[in-house]
């Protein structure tokens, strides 16, 4: 049992640590344009296959640094040549633009790579078991993701608490004209906050790219769970998106290793099934099985008893 | 140092600035004046480039008029607004650090030198600007801008809602940026502070220029003071 526990613990902090990354940048960036970017997966999806591609001829530590720089740039492109036109017309012009973006992300991804499943692996180097627990093995690849994912946040976080630029950008996102008005240059700011948050979605796509396979439906797998990530922890709170892309990263994770079934369930509650009750389906789902609704069970949840999230504030 | 000249302005339909014209020379001290509502604040707002303006308004002689706020401010114009907008959650060191520029140059102020004029925010530089009181905050908001060394400064409505005592610090103030030659546009309500300050005045009226002068010559006008200020 106990190590049941220590294994889900530790899958769910990688877990919770990838989602985080792209909360994080989908949860600033939604601060700026006031909408949220539909197409903010597709950039982890983008880092996956740049890093694939860029593996194959110069391996994979090449590709982890060249593919976020390559999504960053493309993600500022974006912003200057595309989004920011598009902003003049209103959210809901953004909001389409957004959709239309991710579509045309996948469309690309299958017409370059095709529409199987690529075999992106992890690094020789990385290929050993960390420790052993237990008798169960748990890859240094993993460690390598934990690692990674919280040098990042903790450079990131000192960036924008701590250096004159990060204090710059924090005023920038609420209160955009005060900061014009004392001679920093918005827009740029903005299109570097939108290059950084997309480049972090790319590393996400790098790192999870061999671990969660790298096909062209894995934005749309991670995109969703994403959303109900940045809803729960509140709208453009950093805090909120860390706090519940771990409780998220955690709780699909125990569901998964629990194994228990619908009537293991009821029985501890004490209640009695029998086999042919008409609802026999529902009574014989396992937590595993439901484990990809959880998350949006929680929404719900949240939704009801904190409709502005964990850590969001009214609207005035 | 500012040539404002034939200046428009609209919100939406409604047509707030109808030809401005005015100039503040470098050094002066110069007041806006006029009743609620007639422009004062759309006027420094359309210099600083907020509301977007038409006609001409030059500063050291360049048309600034449609430039992005932020190249405005670049080129040494300063502005604190109406509403203060220190930010609540930054520290009073930090809301200090956003007035700076990019690749600024030997500034008439430094931070330390505005914590010795002001020992109060120096008490509590590391206090959230949002706790300090509406002086405090006004007084914030001034030497954020000053941080970042303009050449001119526009304040809109220093010392509105504050108490005598503090519309006194924030007259010494004033008159200290003016010395070290930094040209001031104030938008006042304040006659009295107006009069006792200014080298010139300009008077508003429906979003024109309705009268120009000098404290000495505001004093004696009546039937403009009475038409066009008191209440
Ligand atoms: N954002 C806005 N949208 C529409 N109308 C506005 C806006 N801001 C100001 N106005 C209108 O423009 C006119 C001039 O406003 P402005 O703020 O320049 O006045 P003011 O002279 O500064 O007076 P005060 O600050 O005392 O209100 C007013 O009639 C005001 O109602
Ligand atoms: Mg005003």
């Amino acid at each position: 049992m106990l190590e049941v526990f220590v294994f889900s613990t530790l899958n769910g902090l990688v877990t919770g640590l990838l989602l985080f990354m792209l909360a994080s940048g989908l949860t600033l960036i939604f601060s700026m344009m006031g909408v949220l970017n539909f197409a903010h997966a597709s950039f982890y999806m983008l880092g996956a296959y740049f890093a694939y591609s860029i593996s194959l001829k110069l391996g994979f530590w090449a590709g982890l640094l060249i593919a976020p720089l390559l999504v960053g740039a493309f993600g500022a492109l974006v912003e200057r040549y595309a989004l920011r036109r598009v902003h003049a017309h209103g959210h809901v012009a953004e909001l389409v633009f957004t959709f239309g973006l991710a579509f045309l992300v996948e469309e690309a991804v299958q017409f370059f790579w095709g529409a199987d499943t690529k075999n992106y692996q992890s690094p020789d180097l990385l290929n050993f078991p960390l420790f052993t627990l237990f008798g169960q093995e748990f890859s240094a690849y993993r460690g390598f993701m934990i690692t990674i994912s919280v040098g990042i946040f903790l450079a990131l976080y000192y960036m924008l608490t701590r250096s004159r630029i990060g204090i710059i950008i924090q005023a920038a996102i609420t209160h955009p004209h005060t900061v014009a008005n004392l001679g920093h240059n918005v827009p740029l700011i903005f299109m570097a906050v939108f290059g950084v948050g997309t480049a972090l979605a790319g590393v996400a796509g790098v790192i999870a790219g061999p671990v969660l396979t790298t096909f062209p439906g894995m934005a749309v797998v991670l995109g969703s769970i994403v959303f109900v990530i940045v809803v729960i922890g509140g709208l453009g709170s950093l805090g909120g998106a860390f706090v519940a892309s771990l409780m998220i990263g955690l709780l699909q994770s125990y569901a998964i290793a629990s194994n228990l079934g619908m009537p293991d369930l009821l029985n501890w509650l004490g209640l009695e099934f029998s086999r042919d009750h008409p609802l026999n389906d529902l009574w014989t789902l396992t937590l595993p099985q439901i484990a990809p609704v959880l998350p949006f069970l929680l929404l719900v949840l949240v939704l009801i008893f904190r409709p502005t999230g964990l850590a969001g504030k009214r609207e005035e | 140092m500012l040539e404002v000249s034939a200046l428009n302005a609209y919100y939406g339909k409604s047509h707030i600035l109808r030809g401005v014209e005015f100039n503040v020379k470098a050094g002066e001290i110069v007041s806006l004046l006029g009743r609620n509502g007639v422009g004062r604040s759309t006027t420094v707002k359309s210099i600083i480039g907020e509301v977007s303006p038409q006609g001409s308004i030059k500063f050291k002689g360049e048309e600034i008029a449609g430039r992005p706020s932020f190249e405005i401010a670049h080129r040494g114009v300063g502005y604190v607004p109406e509403n203060r907008e220190v930010f609540p959650t930054l520290t009073v060191r930090q809301n200090l650090m956003l007035g700076i520029k990019n690749d600024q140059k030997k500034p008439r102020w430094t931070m330390s030198e505005i914590f010795e004029m002001f020992p109060n925010l120096a008490e509590r530089a590391d206090v959230s600007g949002g706790v300090l009181s509406g002086g405090e905050q006004q007084m914030l908001s001034m030497c954020r801008t000053l941080m970042g060394d303009p050449d001119m400064i526009m304040i809109d409505e220093p010392t509105e809602g504050l108490a005598p005592k503090v519309v006194e610090q924030i007259s010494r103030l004033l008159e200290e940026i003016a010395s070290r030659g930094v040209a001031i546009l104030l938008v006042e309500q304040k006659l009295n502070v107006a009069l006792r300050i200014s080298h010139r005045l300009y008077v508003m009226g429906h979003g024109q220029i309705v009268y120009e002068g000098t404290p000495a010559t505001l004093k004696l006008a009546d039937e403009i003071r009475s038409e066009w200020l008191e209440v």
